[in-house]
């Protein structure tokens, strides 16, 4: 069941069909509705299965993929910006305005206000500038990796998969469980890897290093990539429930620092580290 | 079992046994090749095995009834510790291997491991050892004075289960299904996105034969859902995905059949796309016929008979509870969108069978094209009475007996049914309980 504040009533969306004739307005807007509300769902499907022992990979990938649908159809009409409009209301942090858009952006709104921030990007966006002004906002995304911001997202949801399905060979990161939330180990592939900082696309990607080859400012983007606390503020609007310690900028600056044998305790904000968990994961750990 | 009349396909208990609550909540059946045996493995990560017993001639109306043959702890509950997760024990899949001596040997998996046991009977033990007791106590070796030779003596009978072969660390992702090869000696193992082969006698090792995880997981939009060999031609498998679509694969054109043979899927009807439309479309369950000309597929709202020769859609559609469609919503909301049902074929391949909600099971005859919905409950099943058939009111008007939409109920899901090899006898789990249908004698 939903919890309360799942819909957000756009009525901003509804006095921009006024040409319509009344009959339709009503209906495209309770499709519209009807739509918002699956996404919310769907959404919040999402971030439980970051709460889940191991979740499935099946049921989430389906998710995702209704999400992207619902994300592209709300793209073509429109209405997206809209909801990225809303996102971008004042009153927010600049931390939050950049998450909350973050969850929204796409990347083909290269021309739309505000400038996007994407903390995703494949590597074929290495190259891409991050520019950092002071809301902490704005790099341009380029087209060919559409859908990027959100399926960055969905990325996290079977990233516990993934995590889950650490290869064998992958135990050096062993360590670097301990202390943290059981599905928060993006980052920990970091510590596998070389010693040069990583892209956000391998910080997000697989398990399994491909390629090693760092972009520019891939520092400067790692840094920016953790404070992703999207879901937080997503959920928190959503359903209310009290979010996770976000990280800051400096807390990333602990958890970039690779190390092999310290183990670091890395709540990545993109997968919400769930007091429940860490207490759960530190009672096993310490045997009480 | 399908009478000429209209009211085809009934079904009647046959004895009080057939009918067993069980400890955890049933997670998969499976007949063995000669159907005496029924296997069944539990959330709990429990294996019963029931027997049929010998139809005596005695009780000429009594056929044979499944009894609890066996039960043992195939898989326990184990904690990951390089990631933190712990590991279900429930089982996943059984699937018997052909038996080749007294001994029943069956194949086992939670998400993560496969195990092979053997199930052998003992009635016999050995009396007058020498250096021991019979209490197994040593003897004194000063007081032999004779040697004697031990005999066989009858004893109740012990049925053992023993591990023969643990088959780990193999899979990353879950486990979903298990197929024995017809050639006997392999088996394929699928998870969510890799398959591996296996040999029987060979845990340290296996094949990985599909693999279709992107190299990059963001990238992700479709897992491997059910895998089955085919069940004459040991080069030949086939995988479903969630996407709707089964790829059919020939071991011997590659070492990774990442390159399918043939490439099932049906075009989708624009006129039903919906935000539904993929997650209902993702199959659940394949299944070859026995034949092994035709397989069988289970998505979300239908069952789907494809014959191999032809890919472009499948040449028989069974819609096994269509009135959901406009429910698909509600049953996202609360995840029934995600069950996996699974089907089976009738030893004849005349007929196919899978489940559904509120307890209904479905059965549907190929040939008649009759179909017929079916509960499993013990409130509305006597020993030994017909199985009255169950209709869904869909529209307006309810009639009497027929039940309506809005009142099944979503937690008593059928998934898993099985079908005698050889003759008409069917078993259903509906979550705790075990259901054991049989034909009609006359």
């Amino acid at each position: 069941m939903f919890s309360k504040g799942t819909k957000r009533k756009f009525s901003d969306g509804d006095e921009e069909i006024s040409d319509e004739s009344l009959v339709g307005a009503r209906v495209a807007s309770s499709y519209s509705l009807q739509r918002q509300s699956l996404l919310d769902m769907s959404l919040i499907k999402l971030q439980l299965c970051h709460m889940l022992v191991e979740p499935n990979l099946c049921r989430s990938v389906l998710i995702a993929n209704t999400v992207r649908q619902i994300q592209e159809e709300m793209t073509h009409d429109g209405s997206w910006h809209m909801v990225a409009e809303a996102f971008c209301s004042a009153g927010q942090s600049p931390s939050e305005r950049l998450v909350a858009t973050e969850v929204l952006c796409r990347s083909r709104e290269q021309d739309a206000e505000p400038k996007l921030f994407s903390v995703i990007s494949y590597e074929g966006c290495r190259e891409e500038e991050v520019v950092a002004d002071e809301t902490l906002c704005s790099v341009s995304v380029s087209d060919t990796v559409s859908n990027v911001c959100l399926a960055g997202r969905i990325g996290q949801c079977w990233e516990k998969s993934e995590l889950s399905g650490v290869e064998r060979d992958e135990e050096a990161l062993e360590d670097s469980r301990l202390g943290s939330g059981e599905d928060e180990e993006i980052d920990t592939k970091d510590r596998a890897s070389t010693e040069s900082p990583k892209t956000i696309g391998q910080v997000f990607g697989t398990f399994e290093i491909k390629n090693g080859s760092p972009g520019p400012d891939s520092a400067l983007e790692e840094l920016f990539s953790d404070v992703d606390t999207s879901y937080y503020d997503l959920d928190t609007m959503l359903t209310g429930m009290q979010s996770a310690p976000k990280m800051g900028p400096y807390d990333i600056l602990d958890s970039l620092a690779p190390s092999h044998s310290s183990p670091s305790i890395v709540s990545t904000p993109n997968c919400r580290s769930d007091l429940n968990e860490l207490d759960h994961i530190m009672e096993i750990i310490v045997g009480s | 079992m399908c009478a000429a009349d209209s009211n085809s396909l009934e079904l009647c208990y046959n004895g009080l046994s057939l009918s067993f609550r069980m400890a955890d909540i049933i997670s998969t059946v499976e007949f063995n090749y000669s159907g005496e045996l029924l296997a069944t493995g539990d959330k709990g990560g429990r294996v019963v095995i029931f027997q049929r017993e010998q139809e005596s001639k005695n009780r000429l109306l009594s056929r044979g009834e499944y009894n609890v043959y066996s039960t043992f702890q195939s898989h326990e509950p184990e904690f990951d510790y390089l990631k933190s997760l712990e590991i279900e024990e429930k089982i996943n899949k059984i699937r018997w291997l052909p038996q080749q001596n007294a001994a029943h040997f069956l194949l086992s998996a939670n998400d993560k491991t496969i195990k092979l046991w053997k199930i052998s009977e003992r009635d016999k033990r050995a009396e007058g050892y020498n250096l021991k007791d019979e209490d197994g106590r040593l003897r004194d070796p000063f007081r032999i004075t004779t040697l004697r030779v031990p005999v066989l003596m009858p004893m109740d009978l012990m049925v053992e289960a023993s591990p023969r072969r643990i088959f780990a660390n193999a899979h990353t992702y879950h486990i979903n299904s298990i197929s024995v090869n017809s050639d006997y000696e392999t088996y394929i193992s699928a998870d969510d996105l890799r398959i591996n082969l296996w040999h029987l006698e060979i845990t340290d090792r296996s094949f990985n034969i599909v693999d279709i995880k992107p190299a990059n997981m963001e990238e992700l939009t479709e897992v491997i859902t059910a895998a089955e060999c085919h069940p004459h031609q040991c080069n030949v498998f086939v995988y479903s995905s969630s996407k709707g679509t089964i790829r059919l694969c020939d071991m011997r054109a590659a070492a990774l059949c990442d390159r399918h043979s043939k490439f099932f899927e049906e075009p989708e009807d624009p006129s039903s796309r919906s935000f539904f439309s993929e997650i209902i479309s993702s199959i659940s369950d394949v299944k070859f016929s026995h034949s092994g000309r035709y397989m069988m597929t289970r998505d979300y709202l239908s069952v789907k008979v494809w014959d191999l020769n032809m890919e472009n859609r499948p040449v028989e559609t069974y819609q096994v509870h269509e009135y959901l469609r406009s429910k698909l919503c509600s049953l996202y909301e609360n995840d029934c969108i995600f069950d996996k049902f699974e089907c089976c074929w009738n030893g004849s391949d005349s007929a196919i069978m899978t489940g559904s909600y509120n307890n209904f099971f479905r059965m549907f005859d190929r040939n008649t094209r009759r179909d017929i919905t079916l509960e499993a409950s013990r409130e509305n099943s006597k020993p030994r009475a017909m199985l009255k058939p169950r209709k869904v009111c869909t529209g307006g008007k309810r009639k009497k007996d027929e039940i309506s939409v809005d009142s099944l109920d979503f937690n008593k899901k059928i998934l898993h049914t099985a079908w005698h090899p050889k003759e008409n006898v069917i078993a259903v789990a509906a979550t705790n309980n075990l259901y054991i249908f049989q034909d009609k004698i006359n």
